[in-house]
């Protein structure tokens, strides 16, 4: 593991042989505000009232999802995230990738990060291949850059081994097929930041691995990748570095194996 | 999940911490991010950069636009006639209320004409500004996966509209033609008067876009405002007929809004009957002040909450 990150730090250090931060995030806290939370209250009379009486709504409420993180995060690495469910790790990840705005603290990221979830959804009503195309253009990939690269997402998604489906709209896809189609989009493009939350649980086992071959290639051209999983074993595989939040808290920042031990220590074996 | 447990891993957080929290030479971490020129993620670029970046995204405004109109009737099972039939039926329902049964055609010649003209310019407006106050809303799956300047949203939405209003114009044209009107030079009008309302048409939907985004409610009120706005452009009466017995401010008013400004372009251009004299003064320039306002406007509007789309 030590030789492998000082191989990496070689390749990734600039010319004062410093290593690059590509994100940055100092002391960030992230509250949601859920409307139409609560109870009762909801009828169009207690609405008109409210707005009379220029009240906010009592059925906001404040869910504290992050408290307090700090990390950096540098060329080359390939940082694996854990926690239980609920524990404001894709939390976390939207709000790197400026999706959602933090309460206080703020995050640095060097380029636009891009983040692959489970549920991002493309366009469903339209076919793979419109969407491998039109998912390529909005990445800002050129006409013919995309054509180019077409045949290459279609043969890493493996949409095309049981049949002609790229050629379907995306909503008759299985949840797994529209997950591997879009990773193969997105993985097309050359990211300074790649994060994925879970989008690749759905893919069967030869995709995984596939995908994790992919990841460490976006690493070795200096890219940093972040990796939501509650399967450890990729996690061990792909990262060697590994961030455990729980209750929105950073509770461990090291090498995969310490982390893990303690992960899986915490939770009572594997 | 004892309180045990959690204070032996407190403990193992100084430990471990193999880079500490926040390392760099002693830089804070906003030192350390101007250093290595990193930028705060989700914010707004600047507004010259907002636009070269839109015109990078240009292939995907057009090949989005082209997407989604084809894949609009795939459910149906007549398809793509639908582009056609739809304004058919429109104007056929128009004209059998304003034109047999109220008779509203008082004095104008070639009513069906008229009429269908207006129904089909106002229409390309309307439903601009309706898929604009959804096309946030709508897409916050492609928002939330991709980034690309989300302007390309309410853009593509009015080029669909935009290509609607092209399988109209078949039909228009071949209305016009039955009842009698001849092709002439002056049908070359319709490509300025066209671009101008395009042009207002996308800064109209880049302003409802943001305002649909914030409150969700305009979504409902839209249909109403957009109601009384048609009632109001002279789609199915002469507003020079109107206006006679109107107080002058409120006859200006009505001859320089908008919708009335293309609809009465647009049947200038296609109508032999319809003479300059109908026309409205300094028209020409009310379309391009229109469209100047409302483009330029609108996409600085819908610039501003640019980081904010998707949240939440």
């Amino acid at each position: 593991m030590a030789e492998q990150s000082g191989a990496a730090a070689a390749r990734t250090t600039n010319a004062d042989g410093e290593r690059v931060p590509t994100v940055i995030v100092d002391d960030v806290h992230i509250v949601y505000r859920v409307h139409g939370a609560g109870s009762g209250k909801g009828s169009a009379t207690a609405a008109l009232s409210r707005i009379v009486q220029r009240k906010t709504s009592p059925n906001v409420r404040e869910v504290h999802a992050v408290r307090g993180v700090s990390f950096v995060a540098y060329r080359g690495e390939a940082i694996g995230i854990i926690g239980s469910n609920g524990s404001g790790k894709s939390t976390i990840l939207r709000a790197i990738a400026g999706l959602l705005p933090a309460e206080k603290g703020k995050i640095y990221t060097d380029g636009q990060p891009s983040l692959l979830g489970v549920n991002a959804a493309l366009m469903n009503d339209l076919t793979g291949e419109r969407n491998v195309i039109l998912g390529g253009l909005a990445m800002g990939m050129g006409k013919e850059e995309i054509y180019e690269k077409y045949q290459s997402i279609v043969d890493f998604s493996g949409i095309q081994e049981k049949g002609d489906f790229i050629s379907l709209p995306m909503r008759t896809y299985s949840s797994g097929m529209a997950a591997r189609l879009r990773f193969s989009i997105a993985a097309a493009k050359q990211h300074e930041v790649l994060m994925i939350d879970e989008a690749l649980a759905t893919g069967d086992r030869r995709f995984q691995k596939r995908s994790e071959e992919r990841i460490r290639e976006l690493r070795e051209e200096a890219g940093t990748v972040f990796l939501v999983s509650h399967n450890n074993n990729s996690i061990r595989d792909t990262c060697e570095r590994v961030l455990w939040l729980e209750k929105g808290d950073l509770l461990m920042d090291g090498p995969t194996e310490e982390v893990l031990a303690a992960y899986e220590e915490h939770t009572g074996g594997k | 999940m004892s309180t045990v447990s959690d204070t032996t891993h407190q403990s193992a957080v100084a430990v471990s911490t193999r880079p500490a929290p926040l390392p760099g030479d002693g830089l804070s971490p906003a030192e350390l991010a101007a250093k290595h020129g990193l930028s705060v993620s989700g914010a707004r670029p600047p507004l010259p950069d907002y636009v070269r970046q839109l015109w990078g995204r240009r292939h995907f405004i057009v090949a989005y636009s082209v997407a989604r109109l084809t894949a609009q009737y795939t459910n149906a099972r007549l398809g793509q006639i639908w582009n056609v039939l739809t304004p058919m039926l429109n104007a056929a329902v128009y004209y059998l209320i304003f034109g047999v049964l109220m008779n509203s055609k008082r004095g104008i010649d070639n009513y069906i004409a008229y009429l269908v003209i207006g129904v089909f310019v106002f229409n390309f407006t309307q439903s601009a500004i309706l898929a604009g106050t959804r096309a946030i809303s709508d897409n916050l799956g492609l928002i939330r996966a991709l980034h690309f300047p989300r302007a390309c949203l309410p853009i593509s939405i009015t080029l669909i509209q935009l290509q609607q209003l092209l399988y109209s114009l078949i039909v228009l044209v071949s209305i016009v033609l039955m009842t009698g009107e001849t092709v002439g030079m002056g049908w070359l009008l319709i490509i300025p008067a066209l671009l101008l309302q395009c042009v207002f048409n996308i800064g109209c939907a880049m302003f409802v876009a943001r305002i649909g985004s914030e409150v969700t409610d305009v979504a409902q009120l839209m249909p109403f405002l957009l109601r009384t706005w048609m009632y109001l452009s002279g789609v199915m009466y002469s507003i020079t007929t109107v206006k006679s017995h109107l107080p002058g401010v409120f006859g200006v008013m009505l001859e320089l809004n908008p919708a009335a400004v293309y609809i009465d372009l647009m049947r200038y251009s296609l109508m032999s009957s319809f003479t300059s004299s109908q026309l409205p003064h300094h028209v020409w320039f009310a379309a391009l002040a229109w469209s100047a306002i409302a483009g330029i406007g609108g996409f600085v509007f819908f610039w501003k909450a640019e980081e904010r789309y998707g949240r939440g």
